[in-house]
């Protein structure tokens, strides 16, 4: 491929005291890629995604984001110029029904930018993309507070907002975990749409066989260091990769 | 047989949540009530009493900015144990303007408000980025420490204050200035808080790196709410000022800072109308309560502590559920 990357990550270093969180990461995404970042718990991932987005700073490295250095930029800097990304942990504003929720990034400055200003009332739109991602039109569902909803819906939730802040690339931190075979059936298709509307996507995942069938190319971390990068199967086949995950020698 | 209580929202209160279905005068009246009683309110109660409540009521009103100015730095998620900041910056800042520049009152006290609201954001910046009880113990410090700085620099009239400061030209003057403002802030800030622009600010309370997520630098949100909110408190202390017409250390007393959050809590935080009820409840009480003497602070106390306990959620949001929803006991299944 001609073009440049779109997200290009080198040398990327972290350490947290004495501990050594990533070591020396590099890795490049191309527009329109769907990348699996695995690897044990432990192994770094969601510090990589931290590292990325900004919240937490790098020890050493830098990351390029269509081809300008965002190393160390502040978090709401970064999601302005197109990264966006869900936490494992939900943040959903839990005192606002679900709707509610999506005015915060609705009101975020890069959707004005893209936008224009005035693009009708945010309620609605807010409406619109619950229902893409599986909330129920009509149905009472989306005017509940964010409190009593179950955790299929705060996930759902947790990928409305970052969608809702027309990102070119969105980092999945561990969207499937805690849901069930039905909720990640259900999820899935939204994430393929997302590719098809040309989105760039990183997914951290331990639900490896379902990660698999959507992702063009995986990332094992163990130890903060990458240990394989390639196809699904490749991978998986990979020494490394049998030794970080079962702990015995292959 | 076991029973729990159903909450049903009424009819009226579904028909005009969202689009506006009225039929009646009844139904118009039961939306324009809640906003016409305070008003007419505010109104009518510098006319019918006598000169001496006349003085509580500016006194009523004032508690009442502080702790509308309160309840904004709260539901932004910073929880100020310093509102007299707020109100001795005011108070101060007006005081000097008259006393040493001869300026009037009426463009001394918002001057004040604006340049009073401007320092204590300065004075608060650097710990915006703390977060619970850290944010609120550098609130808390701060106006101890300005009361000791004066009294050693002797700087503004030291322990003595600054006395003969101009009064507003009337006694109606007064009365209806406050009442405006008041009128004013608890309507503006109420609708600023139930817009778009609100709910950002309160999601910075709920979850400020969700916000952040969301591209929304939450520092430069949060010094707007600061800023609003201590011109608010500045303006109650400015206004006193002139009322009582003397401007020295009592300004930064502890009474400023616990007393908003007190009515606020009685009142219901989260809403300015709770914090505004809360004042116009415990001030007056407080002076009622004056005619016995010593045991005035027990009583209060423990009138605090029985509406605590028995109103957790506050004045304000009781009365807004029983207006809104109906009750009934219906059997469990």
């Amino acid at each position: 491929m001609g073009f440049s990357p779109l997200l290009k990550v080198s040398g990327l270093s972290k350490n947290f005291g004495g501990v050594q969180a990533i070591a020396d990461l590099s890795f490049e995404l191309m527009k329109g890629e769907l990348l699996g970042l695995i690897g044990p718990n432990g192994s770094g991932k969601t510090t990589a995604v931290n590292l990325i987005t900004g919240f937490v700073r790098p020890s050493k490295g830098d990351i390029n984001f269509q081809g300008k250095n965002i190393t160390g930029m502040a978090p709401y800097k970064i999601v302005r110029l197109g990264i966006a990304r869900t936490f494992q942990m939900v943040k959903p504003f839990y005192q606002l029904p679900a709707y509610k929720n999506m005015i915060i990034p609705l009101y975020s400055p890069r959707v004005k930018q893209l936008l224009g200003g005035k693009y009708g009332d945010r309620d609605a739109v807010a409406l619109d993309l619950l229902e893409e991602v599986g909330f129920e039109r009509d149905a009472f569902v989306a005017y509940k507070s964010a409190s009593v909803l179950p955790q299929g819906y705060l996930k759902r939730l947790e990928l409305a907002k970052a969608i809702a802040l027309q990102p070119d690339l969105i980092l999945l931190d561990e969207l499937f975990s805690g849901l069930s075979l039905a909720e990640v059936a259900g999820i899935v298709p939204i994430i393929e749409k997302l590719r098809q509307e040309g989105k760039t996507i990183i997914m951290i995942e331990h639900r490896l066989k379902e990660l698999f069938r959507i992702a063009d190319r995986v990332l094992v971390l163990n130890y903060g260091e990458k240990i394989a990068e390639g196809q699904a199967r490749e991978v998986m086949e990979s020494d490394a990769v049998k030794k970080a995950y079962l702990g015995a020698e292959a | 047989m076991e029973k729990r209580k159903e909450r049903i929202d009424r009819g009226i209160k579904a028909r005009s949540g969202d689009v506006f279905a009225l039929s009646s005068w009844r139904e118009m009246l039961y939306l324009a009530a809640p906003r016409l009683i305070p008003i007419i309110g505010f109104l009518v109660l510098p006319l019918i009493l006598g000169v001496y409540w006349q003085k509580v009521l500016l006194s009523v009103a004032g508690f009442a900015l502080l702790a509308i100015s309160w309840d904004i730095l709260a539901q932004t998620g910073m929880i100020s144990l310093g509102q007299a900041l707020f109100f001795g910056m005011g108070a101060y800042a007006s005081g000097v303007i008259n006393y040493y520049l001869g300026w009037h009152p009426l463009i001394a006290i918002p001057l004040a408000s604006v340049i009073g609201g401007l320092i204590c954001t300065a004075f608060l910046l650097p710990v915006l980025r703390l977060r619970g009880i850290y944010f609120s113990m550098v609130t808390l410090i701060i106006p101890l420490m300005l009361v000791r700085i004066v009294e050693a620099t002797k700087i503004l009239g030291g322990t003595e204050g600054l006395s003969g400061i101009a009064a507003l030209p009337s006694r109606w003057i007064e009365l209806y200035l406050i009442m405006g403002v008041l009128t004013a802030a608890l309507f503006g800030f109420r609708r600023m808080l139930g817009s778009d622009y609100g709910l950002v600010l309160k999601g910075i309370s709920d979850n400020d790196r969700s916000v952040m997520n969301a591209g929304i630098n939450i520092y430069w949100f949060k010094t707007q709410a600061l800023f609003m909110s201590s011109c608010i408190g500045a303006f109650a202390g400015a206004f006193l000022t002139h009322v009582y017409m003397f401007v020295g250390m009592p300004v930064f007393a502890l009474d400023y800072s616990i007393l908003p959050i007190a009515a606020a809590v009685v009142g219901g935080p989260g809403t300015l109308a709770g914090a505004t009820l809360g004042a116009f409840i415990l001030v007056p009480l407080s002076e009622l309560l004056r005619g016995i003497g010593g045991l005035r602070i027990v009583f209060y106390g423990l009138f605090l502590v029985i509406f605590i306990v028995a109103l957790p959620e506050g004045l304000f949001h009781y009365v807004q559920r029983k207006f809104h929803q109906f009750e009934r006991w219906v059997e469990v299944e």
